[in-house]
């Protein structure tokens, strides 16, 4: 551990790390070029042993996911790069965008190869206008330099990226929702099956992959599947369904520390070691109250829960819904988890497509409960009215399309069971928090 | 007369080569002209329709399914400025920044100052947490915010057009 290396961050530091000419000085495009003088299926092979398990969110192993194309397909076949990155004190994918570009469509040519794609489309949030730039330029520079085109580094493969920007709905992260986004029409995700693989963007065989499984990817054929698989947390014995925590990942930590950042370490690093080490300490030398381990959507951990180890399997076991996007957001023992909470809720009743029943009025009434909570008008059964609505909503209970409503649901679940008393004592008291924006303003 | 200029239209046409088909053109060309006309009229949506060869009410469903898109009743100021209300950013202060913000500016979210020029609204999680608060200007983001930083700022884009 002492000797850990970071390598999907290692150039961000450098003042020119978006150019082609430094990236190349760094080794960049050696490993594309090894990976176009394999066959696709060895590198998928080379994917699949490294252990890789998709950055966005649900975990899914990468080279598994690659396998699930059709055979001999005549195409085309379509690679839609997730860059929409929209859940709460998610960052990382705009740092790996906007520092090193080349090193994401160095990942995307392989992976390309790997599933005989000649043409991928980067979704950029509209927010990351930066991030889209910086791309842009990479882009640019790619075509002018024989990478991208019609003879990718002098083989016979070609390859065409394109950057697609989104207008502002975290549902065009969902991958579906992405999909028809990308296809001109409202992000309304589809039901599966047929899954993406199968039929996506364009009616045709699609995978879908997030910015930083792809940068990994690159990593790995670099520096071999074994490289990647030497670190973080192997399967849980006890868990059949866990396959196992490989690599390093990008760790986002915001809130209340006093160094919110993001870095990179070994797969299962604890929420109290990246506070401590990483993020400064709890700010103004308070203590943590509850820590968010992976993105709002996967509720909270408890002041006696930060020394669960930070991989797939970890959070799970302390009742979160996963480790999500490992985004790590602090709060304070000053913090009313009732403010939180109705934060949350505002977010999910304003990001709900709208789609299905059960999550567009369960995240409308979550909201409108927590509202009034604040409002000084709360009563004790609105507790369980709240965990009653939730219990209702989302994939788990089958209810509804996409996962958005697992995620909203999650944490009003979550937080009630963890934080009872507090949500009580509020209420009891009759306290009201002050909201500072005019009235009118939601 | 059409409102969507000769110059806009050959831009849009010039994403067709992206996309196997030109529905898919959709929402570039929506960017495109909210971008230049800072709303998409009801004209404007069915020439776009007319280029796409798609039905007007098809391109009118994709915008107003994103609420980022202005009409004509409720076009943009001259710069748009989101403030952050997510959870980082709510932590440090976000909440407080645009309420403070909406007071200096006289304006509720949403709205625009009797300038013309800057629009305020609220944004959720802009993916810079690691500098909450934070605002977007347009489509940039700036970190670690209070409302004196944010205002000088917003003058600044007052002061430019
Ligand atoms: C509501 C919702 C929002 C999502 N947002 C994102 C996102 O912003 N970025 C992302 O990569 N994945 C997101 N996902 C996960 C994607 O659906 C998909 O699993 C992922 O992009 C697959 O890539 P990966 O296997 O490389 O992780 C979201 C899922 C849901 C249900
Ligand atoms: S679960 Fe919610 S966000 Fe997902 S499709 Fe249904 S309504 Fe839309
Ligand atoms: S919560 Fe404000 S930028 Fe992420």
């Amino acid at each position: 551990m002492a000797q850990f290396e970071p390598t999907l961050l290692a150039r961000i530091h450098k003042p020119d790390s978006p150019a082609l000419a430094s990236y190349r000085a760094d080794g960049g495009y050696e490993a594309l070029k090894k990976a176009l003088g394999m066959a696709p299926v060895d590198v998928i092979n080379e994917v699949k042993n490294s252990g890789l398990r998709g950055r966005g969110g649900a975990g899914f192993p990468c080279g598994l996911k690659w396998t699930f194309l059709p055979k001999d397909h005549p195409g085309p076949i379509y690679l839609a790069v997730n860059a929409d990155e929209s859940e709460p004190a998610t960052f990382n994918n705009r740092i790996l965008m906007e520092k090193d570009p080349h090193q994401l469509l160095e990942g995307i040519a392989i992976a390309c190869h790997a599933i005989k794609s000649n043409s991928a489309y980067i979704y950029v949030r509209y927010e990351y206008g930066r991030s889209y730039r910086a791309m842009q330029a990479a882009i640019d520079e790619c075509y002018a330099n024989g990478i991208l085109g019609k003879s990718v580094l002098g083989s016979d493969f070609s390859l065409d990226i394109r950057l697609h920007r989104g207008a502002a709905a975290y549902i065009c992260g969902e991958e579906t929702g992405l999909i028809e986004s990308l296809e001109g029409k409202r992000a309304w995700p589809r039901i599966k099956p047929p899954f993406p693989a199968i039929e996506g963007l364009f009616r045709k065989p699609t995978i879908v992959n997030n910015v930083e499984t792809l940068c990994c990817v690159k990593q790995i054929l670099q520096r071999g599947g074994d490289w990647f698989k030497s670190m973080g947390v192997p399967p849980d014995p006890n868990n059949p369904r866990d396959a196992g925590s490989y690599g390093p990942k990008l760790y986002c930590i915001s809130g209340h520390v006093n160094n919110p950042c993001c870095v990179e370490l070994p797969m299962g690093i604890t929420a109290r070691q990246l506070i401590e080490e990483h993020g400064g300490g709890v700010w103004k030398g308070r203590q943590a109250k509850a820590v968010v381990p992976g993105g709002i959507s996967m509720g909270f951990m408890s002041a006696s829960e930060l020394d669960t180890p930070l991989d797939f399997n970890g959070p799970g076991k302390v009742g979160c819904l996963g480790l999500g996007t490992a985004a790590v957001t602090v709060i304070d023992d000053q913090t009313s988890m009732v403010d939180v909470l109705f934060n949350c809720a505002r977010f999910f009743a304003h990001e709900s497509c709208g789609q299905c029943t059960p999550c567009r009025e369960g995240t409308a009434w979550m909201h409108k409960i927590l509202n009034r909570v604040r409002a000084g008008h709360g009563e004790l059964r609105d507790l369980d009215l709240l965990v009653e609505v939730a219990s209702s909503m989302g994939i788990i209970p089958g209810t509804t399309i996409c996962g958005l409503s697992d995620g909203a649901a999650w944490p009003i679940k979550n937080a009630i069971k963890k934080f009872r008393s507090e949500f009580e004592d509020y209420i009891k008291s009759g306290r009201k928090s002050v909201d500072p924006i005019p009235a009118g303003a939601h | 007369m059409p409102v969507l200029s000769e110059a806009i239209r050959e831009k849009i046409r010039e994403q067709f080569p992206k996309y196997p088909n030109k529905r898919a053109v959709t929402l570039p060309a929506l960017h495109i002209v909210h971008d230049e006309y800072r709303q998409v009229s009801l004209d404007a949506i069915r020439e776009i329709a007319e280029l796409l060869e798609l039905h007007p009410s098809e391109v009118h469903d994709t915008m107003s399914f994103y609420q980022f898109f202005r009409t004509e009743k409720d076009p943009l100021g001259n710069h748009r400025v989101w403030v952050c209300r997510s959870i980082s950013c709510m932590l440090r202060g976000g909440e407080e920044l645009l309420g403070e913000l909406c007071n200096r500016l006289h304006v509720k979210p949403g709205e625009t100052t009797s300038d013309g020029k800057v629009t305020l609204e609220f944004a959720e999680c802009l993916g810079g947490c690691d500098g909450a608060p934070c605002l977007l200007v347009n489509d940039e983001c700036e970190m670690n915010m209070t409302p004196d930083s944010a205002m000088t700022l917003i003058d600044g884009l007052r002061a430019k057009s």
